[in-house]
């Protein structure tokens, strides 16, 4: 049962996903590439949880690399989308027309 | 309530944070806003993990997140825009890795059955894909691996082999998960088979393979929470996933090819350099050009990866005020697959403060072509490549482009004659219509610019 609900979920986010990104202009695909990207470092909940288990060595290194990794990904993805998104501004086009 | 509890609660709202956030994302004036509703998502989803009960020891974790967030923080305010596409791909490859990672540590936990093995191989195979997919397609995009297609004999043969090779280990691993050997080889294919997929691609066709390596990165995040059994990895990566999904159904819409043949046929490769076309190209000096643009009430510009190359962008909006400030409306028509990754022309020229509304769409640009006294060609070449509708032989055939020789004057800056990425030769530049500005496109633009002022 567990599986079944785990892939209930899967399939219905997969669908809000198709939803929700049709809608995304083609002005801002690459903000919403670097944006998602940011949101898969979601991995890093997982990563956290396996570097401070204290279990085998081995795991505490690997979940240490992990978090360092999706880190990374988190904050990075997430900056250079601000500052991307910062760039994109609406000019009044009616003062241009006035100058001109 | 115990703390099990609260934590499943608090990734109810993160998660309903990412959903808001994307749905912000439809619209530039709200998309930064939607950006920063996301990352708020991502903050309570990490700040309340940490509250699990099966954390013991914090200093790794504190370890790992200083190093991160610096390297993040640095890498994102450093980055120029031209190098974009492959700072996307870069973080694409750490969260394959990151993913990987997580799978491979979820063996230590209590209690593997062969569901979680079967989702751990998943993790750790679609990471490590991911991983050093990402880490070429970064060495193309940044010049570091030539960029064109490479290929060799019997290349499908072996990425079958390979194919096999990590369904078998899968197999066996899932039937004695004990023996780590197992795991080790298919972590070392799936890096084989990462470096395998990308190397056949040309420059090009990198809006697509970003996409996909894009869709990857979620969908590895995805399968590592079905391995740990965390419901937030599986909704936030199956919504990465989905958007990578649909960004590389848009980009291979627009180059008129299915999945499989952007791929595997290794497009762009020499064999593929079309015939002679009939006519003469009629070049033009910045002088004469500028004459033609004074006159003109209408102007296109159709920008391509040549722009990011000579980093025009800001000369090219310097023109767009002059032309206006003549009385002159500029639009600018941004064909789909311009550049290296979606949406590439539009974040170079948002950087040089060009407003978001004249930036159009090919869709939106095509009726109207006809109406339009200039159109300015800068760096681009299949996306306006005439024979995409008229030359049935020519491999572009059936591609949607930018109709721009229907214009009353075509002006393409170009190096030189040589041809486009696809190697198809141009027969754009031999209309009757069209004047050739050779030269660096920031040098031949600021010529233009001159005159205006002189």
């Amino acid at each position: 049962m567990e599986i079944v609900f785990l892939a209930f979920i899967l399939i219905l986010s997969i669908f809000l996903g198709f939803e929700l990104i049709n809608k995304v202009p083609a002005t801002l695909h690459t903000p919403l590439m670097s944006g998602s990207n940011a949101i898969s470092g979601i991995t890093l909940i997982g990563a956290l949880v396996s570097a401070g288990a204290g279990a085998a060595q081995m795991a505490t290194i690997l979940g240490t690399a992990a978090v360092t990794l999706a880190t990374i990904n988190v904050i990075g993805g997430y900056m250079v989308t601000d500052r991307m998104l910062g760039m994109f501004k609406k000019k009044e086009r009616g003062d241009q027309k006035a100058e001109g | 309530m115990n703390s099990a509890v609260i934590i499943n609660i608090a990734y109810i709202l993160s998660a309903a944070l990412f959903i808001y956030g994307l749905k912000e994302l439809s619209s530039p004036a709200t998309a930064r806003r939607g950006n920063f509703i996301s990352s708020v998502g991502m903050f309570i989803a990490v700040v309340v993990t940490l509250f699990n009960q099966g954390i013991l020891e914090y200093q790794w974790i504190i370890l790992g997140i200083a190093i991160g967030g610096l390297i993040g923080a640095a890498a994102a305010r450093t980055v120029a825009m031209t190098a974009m596409p492959e700072m996307v791909a870069l973080f694409n490859g750490f969260g394959g890795l990151a993913s990987l990672l997580v799978g491979w540590v979820a063996l230590y936990g209590a209690g593997t059955t062969t569901f979680t093995i079967i989702t751990i191989i998943l993790s750790v195979l679609i990471g490590g894909v991911t991983f050093t997919g990402s880490i070429i397609a970064w060495g193309k995009l940044s010049g570091k691996i030539d960029g064109k297609p490479i290929l060799f004999s019997g290349q499908q043969i072996f990425n079958t082999l390979l194919m096999l090779g990590i369904l078998v280990c899968g197999v066996l691993f899932a039937l004695e998960p004990t023996n780590l050997t197992y795991l080790y080889v298919i972590i070392a294919l799936s890096f084989v088979f990462g470096i395998m997929f990308v190397i056949p691609i040309g420059g090009g066709d990198m809006p697509v393979v970003i996409s996909l390596l894009n869709s990857y990165s979620g969908l590895a995040a995805c399968a590592a929470g079905f391995a740990i059994n965390n419901l937030l990895l599986i909704v936030a990566g199956s919504l990465v996933g989905a958007s990578g999904i649909i960004l590389t159904k848009i980009m291979c819409k627009a180059m008129n090819r299915s999945l499989s043949n952007v791929l595997f046929s290794g497009f762009g490769s020499p064999k593929q350099i079309a015939g002679e076309v009939e006519g003469t190209v009629k070049p033009i000096v910045a002088e004469d050009a500028f004459y033609i643009l004074e006159a003109a009430s209408n102007v296109l510009v159709v920008p391509g990866y040549g722009m990011a190359v000579a980093q025009a962008q800001h000369v090219v909006k310097e023109l767009q005020e002059l032309l206006e400030k003549n009385g002159c409306e500029v639009v600018y028509g941004v064909h789909p697959v311009a550049g290296r990754m979606p949406g590439h022309m539009n974040v170079l020229l948002a950087e040089a403060d060009v407003s978001y509304d004249v930036l159009m769409e090919m869709d939106s640009v095509n009726p109207r072509m006809e109406n339009f006294d200039v159109a300015i060609v800068i760096g681009a070449n299949d996306v306006v490549n005439p024979a995409a509708r008229e030359d049935e032989s020519s491999p572009l055939f059936g591609m949607p482009i930018i109709n721009v020789d229907i214009a009353r004057t075509v002006f393409v800056l170009k190096r030189s004659m040589a041809a486009g990425f696809a190697g198809v030769q141009n027969p754009l530049f031999f209309k009757e219509n069209t004047r050739m500005l050779f030269g660096d496109a920031k040098e031949s633009i600021s010529q233009v610019i001159r005159e205006f002022s002189g």
